[in-house]
């Protein structure tokens, strides 16, 4: 039975985890100091020997990407910190950053740092208003404190930070589009190469990084790679933070090494909502394909989620129980991305145009079987077509509801329309009850 | 051979659906496939802008050294590289599915308006949708509709449900006009081309969004709903707008000219033009058309005549009399020649000038010791380290030239110097430092091109300075006059002081060779006059033994040398070859109607002395090119010339060819000082690419985005004046005066510029110069 193992949210129940004086009650900034005495490549190396790999998704090694800037260049680099979080599901650098935001801040000194930028920038949600407050805050606090600015602990490094809020795109979470929106244009993806190592924002070589991914640095500098790399698997190192939520007793985040199930994050939260029992759940948000009771042992790291068919994603375990539709779940998800498509590629654009509609009329009883082999199609002629992975994530929950629940589809149109009470999956209908 | 084509560029093979194609590094996969004549359907991709990746139509199957990308990938975006294989639609089932699965979704909110929509018969959509589409769609839902048509400006029309988003037009506005006024808005299905709110769409090239849309989502104004492609009878033609040169295409339907294209020619205007080449064809129906040959009667009417009857009351008119021609900078090489040989033939003279504008003694010398050899060409701006503009405002006086140098701007920062008397919107895109005078020019050397514009024969000796800077570093020196007929004209001695083929009047065998060519004795040795001399000369009475007392004019507007110009025509016998009836044809003795560009056959001489030959594009045309006219007459004078027919023309000049002997002398002339007095300003000014010119007249919706004419002052001066921007100054000279606002630039606190033909402010007309001593106060 694996534990929890709280290191970002160790002291979140404290009235003052988010400020200065409370992440420093725990040892916090001590990393920067460890860091800062550390040759800049060694910090890199001790990153990449830790296995520490993206949390915003991809799970790319945050090292490796680290390494990837050309040093001796004679140019400015730049770290930028993406806290764009939009998708459906996927709430874990929100509660992160409300109330642990030095962890963050620490992270980033450390990794400019060892990337040698002295200039960082967050690139958070503007319409999460109270983070962007909580953020702005702790980083008018640690300039107060010397630990950015000017020769940051009399080490002669010298690092600005600028938090920008965008404007609600949920393409700007795609890291080159997030560059083309700090900069001040549409948000939309970048021809790659260059990648943004090369020419990122402003054309200087640039690291993109997930806000946990950052925050988890100083944790690793602070205990050491050993201590990181007991935690986890083989390949998923460390720990993270798992964002439950759904149709079950205790929503919340659970930070746990990777590798836990489902099963057991269930046990250690109260489990699904009371009378009922598991329909289906995302293993890492609205864009990795869905799972069923079935997959509830599936190791949660990078490699167990992918060889059971779907991926890691953002953590975001959202639980669906039997109660909910699933074809007006894919119907609610397709939306969002229609919505949320940027418009640049014809695939997206077009497909999640269509894909709604066709859905609107699956949930409404409307169609044949042949239908759902359209759907099919149009889906196998979206994913995969487009410049970024937009349309892929919008159409894995219909892929993998169809390939799991096709009977329900078929239900829909046997009985001319939705058999399911749509009251009976929402929160007040345990509250009317 | 230069150092750069030594460069061995290096080359990759790749395999493509089976075949090995061997091309250039850095080439992309679909343009590598279509060496092989292998097409891949495309809509966002384009040849001379930067890849975008974005309408994902070219999806192709890659592996590279035996590792498949898992995904097809966007063969517009990709290089080539060794040990590439690519599948494309012909080969791999993948990718022609994907193609299909892209082409049905471009579909699905696209209107089937083909029937109505301009671009059906020649839509790469239509046409790729039969070729890479699916025959049916299987969409069911509903299509997206918007507001139609948007004007984008008053001659480019947007329906944005047509748009495939593919980001052409907005990305030649960016990457090749550096005009960024339209751009999409919005975000996925409602993504849009847009303009700005406050910035209209005032870009000089704006015409080419509408021909490079892939679909008929921009639509011109002026030719929406017109015709269909397919009534059309499509012609090469030439350009007569500038110096230019641009190929164009030009489309006819019924004896009309209802369309014309920037056509391809990677040495001079690659695939573009300005909208005034594309959209300013309609001053022939704008004014009446001279139908018939006419005769002043004893009445003082004009009177329509026979054609017999015509060419001899002009020969009566012009034998054995003092006689001038003005052939004006818009003839044809054929033509210009032909007047040029009429004069020395028929006339006996070389009182003939084609200059129609401001011009000096100096800028003759000029024409015969420079202008006339240059051989300087659009390549040497592409390589060159330095351009310096002087007296030449590219964007508006020869608008191709502008897209070259911005090219190279853009591409590697090539270095711009002008002596722009403000920071104009060309001068800021091309980063030009500017200077005031010429001796502030520096950083020249042998691989730097020096552009000379029409305007420094405006200032004495400012030629003779721009002429020795070049020399002195061996620089390339280019003259690039404003009209499409001046080189041609200077390379068929329509000047007095050359013979055709660049040979000086003075040269004894320059003489000889043209005297055997046109079997005559001899040759007038007496020198000839420029155009403001032969005007002078006109006026002063026949009893005056400088006088001139009749002259031939070919399409000249005396008005653009001066505003005295048409009084000095007056009281002189006067032949007229015109389109259409203007001043000159009001007080003309005998009136001929000669062929438009379009009805006639030519060549134009680009500013490089490049030949842009054309054929007449309306087949039910007379090709009644001057040329024709002025043999007849000189055969009825008793002098002929010998030039039945264009064709007989051309073949008359190429056996002629160039002069290789001794070149005219270029004697130059000191540079005049600046005088300030008082408390006048010194204008200057310069036409503007959109204005009052003639050849605009009758298109409404291009003269919609002419730039609003103001007067361009300094911080202080306008301090002095009291007025802030937007405010009316009133410009005045002896002779007239100018209202116009001001705009506030960066610019000496003694100088005013304002433009010379546009709206509200016609300078020669207006004030009775073009630069000088002006008087400036709050309106």
């Amino acid at each position: 039975m694996t534990k929890l193992q709280p290191v970002l949210s160790a002291h979140w129940d404290e009235k003052d985890s988010f400020t200065i004086e409370g992440y420093k009650r725990h040892g916090g900034y001590k990393a920067v100091t460890t860091a800062l005495a550390m040759e800049p490549d060694a910090v890199i190396q001790m990153i990449k020997d830790s296995g520490l790999r993206g949390r915003g998704g991809a799970g790319f090694p945050t090292g490796s990407k680290w390494g990837f800037i050309p040093q001796g260049d004679n140019k400015d680099h730049y770290l930028v910190v993406n806290a764009d979080e939009s998708e459906p599901g996927t709430c874990k650098d929100m509660p992160l950053l409300l109330a642990n935001p030095h962890s963050l801040i620490e992270g980033i000194i450390i990794g400019s740092y060892a990337i040698r930028a002295n200039h960082a920038f967050i690139y958070l949600r503007g319409e999460v208003v109270h983070v962007f407050r909580r953020v702005q805050q702790a980083i008018e606090d640690a300039y107060k404190a010397g630990l950015l600015g000017k020769n940051i602990g009399g080490k002669g490094f010298d690092l600005e930070l600028t938090l920008h809020a965008g404007a609600g795109a949920y393409i700007c979470g795609e890291e080159t589009a997030l560059l083309d929106s700090l900069e001040g244009f549409r948000g939309q993806p970048r021809l790659r190469p260059p990648f943004p190592a090369i020419a990122g924002l402003y054309a200087k070589p640039t690291v993109v990084n997930n806000v946990e991914s950052i925050a988890s640095v100083p944790a690793i500098i602070a205990n050491g790679i050993e201590w990181f790399q007991s935690l986890g698997t083989e390949k998923s190192k460390g720990f993270t933070l798992y964002s439950l939520s759904g149709h079950v007793e205790n929503p919340g985040q659970f930070e746990a090494p990777l590798g836990i199930t489902l099963r057991e994050i269930l046990e250690l939260s109260g489990g699904v909502r009371k009378g009922h029992h598991l329909k289906f759940w995302t293993p890492g948000g609205s864009s990795t394909p869905i799972f069923t009771a079935e997959h509830l042992d599936v190791p949660l790291d990078y490699e167990g989620v992918s060889a059971a068919g779907s991926m890691l994603g953002t953590k975001a375990l959202q639980i669906f129980d039997e109660t909910t539709c699933v074809v007006r779940a894919a119907l609610r998800w397709s939306e969002f991305y229609k919505h949320e498509s940027c418009g640049k590629c014809t695939p997206c654009r077009e497909g999640t145009w269509w894909l709604v509609q066709m859905l609107h009329d699956l949930e409404a009883g409307k169609g044949t079987e042949a239908d759902l082999e359209k759907l099919l199609d149009l889906c196998d002629n979206i994913a995969g077509r487009s410049f970024c992975a937009l349309a892929d994530g919008a159409v894995a929950p219909i892929i993998s509801s169809l390939k799991y629940f096709r009977s329900e589809y078929l239900e829909h149109q046997r009985n001319g329309g939705c058999p399911f009470d749509p009251v009976a999956s929402t929160n007040f209908s345990v509250v009317n009850s | 051979m230069t150092p750069e084509l030594l460069t061995e560029v290096e080359m990759i093979t790749v395999v493509i659906d089976g075949f090995e194609v061997t091309v250039p590094k850095g080439t992309l996969v679909i343009r590598a496939a279509e060496k092989l004549g292998i097409q891949i359907p495309r809509f966002c991709d384009h040849p001379l802008l930067s890849p975008a990746g974005a309408c994902r139509q070219c999806l192709v199957d890659i592996e590279i050294n035996g590792r498949a990308f898992p995904k097809p990938q966007a063969s517009c975006t990709i290089p080539v590289e060794n040990n590439m294989i690519v599948k494309t639609q012909l080969s791999s089932p993948v990718a022609d599915k994907a193609q299909k699965g892209v082409m049905e979704l471009l579909l699905i909110n696209h209107p089937l308006d083909c029937p109505v929509c301009d671009k059906g018969g020649e839509c790469p959509l239509q046409n790729q949708a039969m070729s890479n589409g699916r025959p049916e769609s299987r969409y069911e839902g509903v299509k997206r509709t918007f507001d139609k048509p948007v004007s984008i400006s008053s001659q480019v029309l947007l329906d944005r449900e047509r748009c495939v988003l593919c980001a052409r037009c907005t990305r030649f506005s960016d990457e090749i006009a550096g005009d960024p006024f339209i751009t999409l808005n919005e975000r996925g299905a409602l993504q849009q081309v847009g303009i700005y709110e406050n910035d209209p769409f005032e870009s000089y090239y704006s015409g080419n969004t509408v021909q490079i849309c892939p679909v008929g989502a921009l639509t011109g104004a002026s030719y929406r709903f017109r015709s269909r492609p397919f009534d059309l009878i499509s012609v090469d033609s030439a350009c007569e707008h500038c110096a230019s040169g641009c190929a164009m295409r030009t489309d006819i339907r019924r004896g009309k000219t209802l369309r014309r294209l920037a056509g391809e020619d990677a040495l001079v205007n690659e695939e573009w033009n300005c909208d005034k080449g594309r959209w300013a064809f309609k001053y022939l129906a704008a004014r009446e058309r001279v139908t018939s040959p006419m005769i002043r009667g004893e009445d003082g009417e004009l009177h329509e005549a026979s054609w017999p009857q015509a060419i001899a009351a002009a020969a009566n008119g012009l034998k054995g009399k003092r006689a001038g021609v003005l052939v004006g900078g818009r003839a044809t090489l054929e033509d210009a020649y032909g007047y040029s040989k009429f004069a020395r033939v028929a006339l006996g003279t070389n009182d003939i000038d084609f200059r129609s504008r401001p011009h000096s003694d100096e800028e003759t010398s000029f024409i015969a010791g420079v202008a006339a050899y240059s051989t300087t060409t659009y390549k040497d701006i592409d390589k060159a380290d330095h351009v310096v503009l002087l007296g030449f405002e590219p964007e508006d006086e020869s608008p191709i030239v502008f897209l070259r140098i911005f090219k190279q701007v853009k591409k590697r920062g090539l270095l711009v110097t002008s002596d722009a008397p403000y920071a104009s919107r060309g001068s800021v895109k091309l980063k030009a430092k500017l200077v005031s005078t010429i001796s502030e020019v520096s950083g020249l050397t042998e691989k730097s091109v020096v552009i000379l514009g029409e305007r420094l024969a405006e200032t004495t000796g400012a030629l003779s300075a721009a002429v020795e800077l070049a020399e002195k570093a061996g620089a390339k020196i280019a003259w690039i006059p404003r009209r499409a007929g001046e080189r041609g004209a200077i390379e068929s001695g329509a000047i007095a002081n050359l013979l055709p083929g660049g040979r000086p009047i003075t040269d004894i065998a320059a003489r000889v060779d043209i005297q055997s060519a046109w079997s005559v004795s001899s040759l007038p040795i007496t020198p000839g006059r420029s155009t403001s001399e032969i005007l002078s000369a006109l006026a002063l009475g026949s009893d005056n033994v400088s006088a001139l007392d009749a002259v031939v004019i070919g399409g000249v507007d005396p008005m653009d040398i001066s505003n005295q110009g048409l009084s000095q025509l007056l009281n002189t016998f006067v032949v007229s070859l015109e389109i259409s009836h203007s001043a000159v044809t009001a007080i003309a003795d005998v009136v001929l109607p000669v062929a438009a560009v379009v009805e006639k056959s030519g060549t134009f001489l680009d500013w490089q002395g490049s030949p842009r030959a054309f054929e007449k594009g309306i087949t039910e045309a007379l090709n009644r090119s001057d040329v024709r006219i002025l043999s007849m007459i000189a055969e009825e004078i008793g002098s002929p010339i010998e030039l039945p027919t264009v064709a007989a023309t051309r073949r008359e000049i190429e056996a002629l060819g160039k002069w290789d002997g001794a070149k005219a002398e270029f004697t130059k002339v000191s540079l005049a000082s600046k005088s300030a007095s008082g408390d006048k300003l010194t204008l200057s000014s310069w036409r503007q690419l959109l204005d009052l010119g003639t050849l605009q007249a009758g298109e409404a919706n291009l003269a919609g985005t002419a730039r609003t004419a103001v007067a361009h002052i300094s911080a202080n001066r306008a301090a002095s004046l009291g007025v802030s921007e937007g405010q009316n100054v009133r410009i005045s000279s002896d002779l007239g005066s100018i209202i116009l606002p001001v705009a506030i630039s960066k610019m000496s606190d003694e100088s005013i510029w304002v433009p010379r033909n546009s709206q509200g402010s016609q300078v020669i007309a207006n004030l009775g110069f073009v630069g000088g001593q002006v008087t400036v106060v709050k309106a």
